[in-house]
């Protein structure tokens, strides 16, 4: 047997059985990464959303909305906002009256922000009550004209919060996030 | 190499041939991944599961695979081990999977893993080969585990994500962000020459 013809054989068996025995692996895999990715999701939703009857997927242009109702009303809508931070994707869920007027709730979904100074956004352990105090802040936030942030002063205003020292950046993206988000998911909520 | 006994094999991975402090191999992933003892450990483990099933089926085949083509074939058997853990990982421990983002796929350009096989798989028996990636494979996890549990006691106050400085004490932030890597890292470089010079003298 020629080398040349032994190099293409040993390659392509190589590549074949790896090729097999990962399709395998990924058809055992799969189901439970969808569930866990499924479970955090639902968490999420049901955490941004205030106490309801029933929650419904209405999926409409690019964004899944998650529509609590109470009775027959529509009490909150929960929605994926994601955009760039500091150093890598932030992905939130936002939950809002109808209205898109007011917060009801942020949660943050994915972050691999600077550990110990841009990862406060989700997690301060510094602060042992709240540890959750930077996203807490949206609780019924006002979001018209829009949502602004301050440094190193307790906020004023219903539409503002305060930045994280240390990870001012960070603290800017999930704001700009949200309002570019929430002005887009009220334009295709409200368009049919 | 012949002349090594078997335990010898095993022993040269943990200080005499130290794939970290020694031949300062893989130092990509050692510095990014330490902030936590957890995120270590799981590195390293990660890592060693990669290099001992790596070792095996290069040492196995190591007579069949041609020459020209020998690193393309351990990139793919690599690829293939480190693709099983991340999905293990994924689907099993959610939570460590997260926080070490893209270091786990990046095992496969672990100098480590692939310098093993090139200098030492490709050309000794199984046994062997078995052995000499335990024993890295394991002097890599031990390093990891020490380097990140500083990082972690001095940065967090905490180890394994237990309380274990006295409440008073204010974490030296600049020990989980990059420099601290790099000053820790550097210390017990410094540390294991020291006590290898002191050996000799």
């Amino acid at each position: 047997m020629s080398n040349t013809a032994k190099i293409i054989i040993v390659l392509t068996l190589i590549t074949m059985i790896s090729g097999g025995v990962l399709a395998l692996l990924d058809n055992y895999t799969k189901p439970r990464i969808e569930a866990y990715k499924e479970k955090v999701k639902n968490a999420a939703v049901d955490e941004v959303l205030p106490p309801n009857d029933r929650v419904e997927k209405i999926e409409k242009g690019e964004y899944q909305f998650y529509v609590a109702y109470k009775g027959n009303d529509i009490i909150a809508i929960a929605f994926k906002a994601f955009g760039g931070g500091f150093q890598s994707k932030l992905v939130l869920m936002v939950g809002i009256t109808p209205d898109f007027t007011e917060i009801t709730s942020v949660k943050m979904l994915e972050q691999v922000e600077t550990p110990g100074l841009g990862t406060k956004i989700e997690y301060d352990p510094a602060n042992k009550e709240k540890p959750a105090w930077f996203t807490d802040q949206f609780k019924n936030l006002k979001t018209q004209p829009e949502i602004t942030y301050v440094k190193n002063v307790k906020p004023t205003k219903n539409t503002e919060i305060q930045a994280i020292t240390g990870a001012t950046i960070s603290s800017k993206a999930v704001v700009i996030i949200l309002n570019e988000h929430i002005a887009k998911a009220k334009a295709t909520w409200e368009s049919n | 190499m012949r002349n090594r006994t078997v335990i010898q094999e095993f022993i040269k991975g943990l200080w005499e041939e130290n794939p970290v402090l020694v031949s300062l191999l893989g130092l990509c992933p050692v510095l990014a991944v330490t902030v936590s003892a957890e995120n270590g450990m799981a590195m390293g483990l990660a890592a060693t599961f990669v290099l001992i099933s790596s070792s095996f089926l290069v040492s196995m085949f190591r007579k069949v695979i041609p020459g020209q083509v020998r690193i393309a074939s351990y990139i793919v058997i690599i690829a293939t081990f480190v693709t099983i853990a991340d999905r293990f990982l994924a689907a099993f421990t959610p939570d460590i999977s997260k926080s070490l983002g893209p270091f786990i796929p990046l095992i496969i350009v672990n100098c480590i893993i692939l310098g093993r096989q090139e200098a030492f798989a490709s050309k000794n028996n199984i046994g062997r080969s078995l052995l000499d990636a335990l024993g890295m494979g394991v002097g890599f996890t031990l390093t990891l585990l020490v380097l990140s549990s500083i990082r972690e006691i001095l940065g967090s106050g905490t180890w394994f994500g237990m309380e274990i400085m006295w409440p008073s004490f204010s974490p030296w932030q600049v020990m989980i962000l990059p420099p601290g890597a790099f000053l820790a890292l550097g210390c017990m470089i410094a540390g294991a020459n020291w006590i290898n010079r002191r050996r000799k003298s």
